[in-house]
């Protein structure tokens, strides 16, 4: 038998045995979505749908998880995961709208305005922006970015009038959606100056020819027909802030909080918690059945959101398709 | 001579300054001439951004590394002098990231030449494609969360400390590495599937026509030529293994030392618990534990400068394989 090994193989038996190799991997793929399922049913068993919604509070609900230990009542599982689905939606998004201001606004300095000394410089330069790991964003975020946010930027005014609801150290949103904004720019930018440089040259010189300035037939030519690139660097980053959890559990105040627009300027120094960094935040919890059964139906939300995101970006692009750049 | 051919004078080319002469900003409209600024801006604004973290962690990491930092063992203890050092962490990092990359090359690879060279049935070639991209958008922290859920299953006892009372801890260097390896996975894959539609056409019609299965052409002829894209994939897979903290965090076991389970030398490490620099670096800063942020910046730059280094080697394994090969990514001959 040993002889058969050994001997060149037929190219049926390679096909067969690589072909399963692969298959290998798409049966992972099934079981992750089934074990996370099954782990967070009894959540959604005893929650029902209100298991979205809010009221109630979050750290006390969560304590009662804990203390329960082993074996929970019924009520011990009740939970109103809203604010950490507001958490995520409201960073995400301002983090993701801002990414792709500032990412278009890059591509077109790099692509078309930077000399070339410095445009030499910047591809490299903005490559290790989107290669620092997310634990250094945090640590000078919590070190350097949260004292100066606490220290300089939030008046002692400010803290007394809500010191009774919360206390702003300086780690909230405001942080938040900076350190993720620069962690999801680089993501971007690479995609949309590969976009760039692959359409025609020649759609963007004729509208030069016609009297255009460079900076209006870059934008009026070339980003409208790098639209498809455009939703793919957008769904790319949305899944990267998505599933961000150690930085934001780093720089985001760990309290579970609803940060509330009518507060003013104060609005934007709120904690807040995400999914992500919840499961971050309670991962040694996962032998209480209850809490373990929470954070598993927050990764199960996490994974149908990316899934949701990546079916999103096809829909989108089906009717720009017609403007794809052939060639 | 004809008044209608254009004189030689005419015909010299204009010297070239550059692009040629642009229109002046000082006769655009204002909204052209904001984008203008704010490009400069945000082009500018992310370099320095860029800058200021590779040095403000430089400055750092030189005030608070210092070697024997590198060398000693991590200790409990009350004092910064008595907490030791981080070489822990490091092997920890250095074992984690050997374990993921040995799982993930295999299953790349032949994934890869699977979908490359046979991929039929063709829905069966979509289905391997569309779960590679999945893993690759999935969140690293649900990630760690399956490999727990795996992990804590009575079938995979033996992979990690197994309680008293009958519950598997699910928490060891194995359950940590073989989710790091579907963290490593897309990248190689994608890496080795590209090398290996950029072969051309008739490097395989000439092993074809020799007579060559296509297994054997797959050893002899197309493996080695996508040697490079798969040193590139590896050391993305590689960074991207080291950057990680959340399956650290959730899979390792969050001990200080390296904590051998069970008795045999080798097998009793993998199934031991440990921790690696992000961790280390996370429980050090004010988030985990934290009264240590000057070991924290210590270990972070050492994490930083892997990952750096890591990249200038993506860059010239890039470089040389344009230039030795004379085959530009595109496969076309230079």
């Amino acid at each position: 038998m040993l002889r058969r090994l050994r001997d060149p193989w037929p190219d049926h038996r390679a096909e067969l045995t690589l072909g399963a190799v692969s298959l290998l991997l798409a049966v992972l793929v099934v079981a992750m979505l089934v074990f996370v399922a099954v782990h967070a049913w009894p959540t959604f068993q005893h929650n029902g749908l209100s298991w979205l919604g809010g009221g109630g509070n979050l750290e006390t609900q969560i304590a009662n998880m804990q203390t329960t230990g082993q074996h929970a009542p019924a009520s011990a599982y009740k939970l109103s995961a809203w604010p950490f689905i507001y958490g995520t939606l409201l960073s995400t998004a301002v983090a993701v709208v801002l990414g792709l201001a500032v990412a278009v606004l890059s591509s077109i300095f790099i692509v078309e305005l930077a000399p070339s000394r410095l445009r030499r410089i910047a591809i490299p330069v903005i490559r290790v922006l989107a290669s620092v790991p997310s634990v250094i964003y945090g640590l000078i975020g919590v070190l350097v970015l949260v004292p100066f946010v606490g220290n300089h930027l939030i008046t002692g005014g400010e803290k007394s009038s809500v010191q009774n609801v919360v206390e702003l150290t300086g780690a909230g949103l405001l942080v938040t959606v900076a350190i993720l904004t620069v962690m999801i720019t680089p993501i971007m930018v690479a995609l949309i100056c590969e976009a760039f440089v692959s359409v025609p040259n020649s759609w963007r010189e004729g509208a030069i020819a016609l009297g255009v300035n460079p900076v209006r037939a870059m934008l009026a030519v070339t980003v409208r027909a790098a639209r498809p690139a455009i939703v793919a660097a957008v769904v790319l980053a949305t899944a990267r802030a998505l599933g961000e959890a150690i930085m934001i559990s780093m720089v985001s105040g760990s309290r579970s909080f609803v940060p509330k627009p009518v507060d003013g300027l104060i609005f934007f120094f709120e904690p807040l918690r995400t999914l992500a960094s919840a499961i971050v935040d309670y991962h040694e919890g996962v032998g209480a059945p209850a809490l373990s059964s929470t954070l598993y139906a927050l990764a199960l939300l996490l994974l149908f959101s990316a899934f949701a995101l990546s079916i999103a970006g096809y829909l989108i692009k089906l009717p720009l398709r017609r403007f794809q750049v052939r060639g | 001579m004809n008044a209608l051919a254009p004189s030689r004078s005419q015909l010299e080319q204009p010297r070239h300054t550059g692009r040629g002469k642009r229109s002046s900003p000082m006769s655009w409209r204002w909204g052209d001439r904001l984008a203008l600024a704010f490009a400069w801006i945000a082009g500018v604004g992310l370099c320095v951004i860029a800058a200021a973290i590779v040095i403000y962690m430089g400055v750092r990491g030189i005030q608070y590394l210092r070697p024997n930092l590198l060398a000693s063992r991590p200790a409990v203890g009350t004092s910064q002098s008595e907490t030791g050092g981080f070489l822990d962490p490091l092997l920890g990092t250095a074992l984690l990231t050997l374990i993921g990359i040995m799982l993930a090359i295999p299953l790349a690879v032949a994934s890869a030449l699977w979908v490359s060279e046979y991929g039929r049935p063709s829905w069966v070639a979509r289905v391997v494609e569309s779960s590679i991209e999945i893993v690759a958008g999935t969140p690293d922290i649900v990630i760690a969360l399956f490999g727990l859920a795996i992990f804590q299953l009575h079938l995979f006892a033996p992979f990690s400390f197994t309680a008293s009372g009958g519950g598997v801890f699910g928490r060891s260097f194995i359950a940590a590495g073989s989710m790091m390896s579907l963290i490593a996975l897309p990248p190689l894959f994608t890496a080795t599937r590209d090398g290996l539609q950029a072969v051309p056409a008739h490097m395989r019609e000439a092993a074809y026509a020799l007579g060559k299965t296509r297994i054997a052409t797959i050893r002899r002829v197309l493996l080695p030529s996508v040697r490079s894209n798969i040193a590139t994939g590896v050391t993305l897979g590689v960074s991207r293994i080291i950057g990680d903290t959340a399956i650290v965090v959730l899979l390792l076991g969050e001990s200080l030392r390296l904590e051998s389970e069970g008795s045999v030398p080798v097998i009793g490490l993998l199934r031991g618990t440990g921790s690696t620099l992000t961790s280390y670096v996370y429980d050090n800063s004010p988030a985990g534990e934290g009264a240590a942020p000057q070991k924290a910046y210590a270990a972070a730059f050492v994490l930083l400068a892997f990952v750096l280094a890591l990249n200038l080697i993506v860059d010239r394994i890039g470089r040389s394989q344009a230039d030795a090969t004379g085959l530009t990514a595109a496969g076309a001959i230079v």
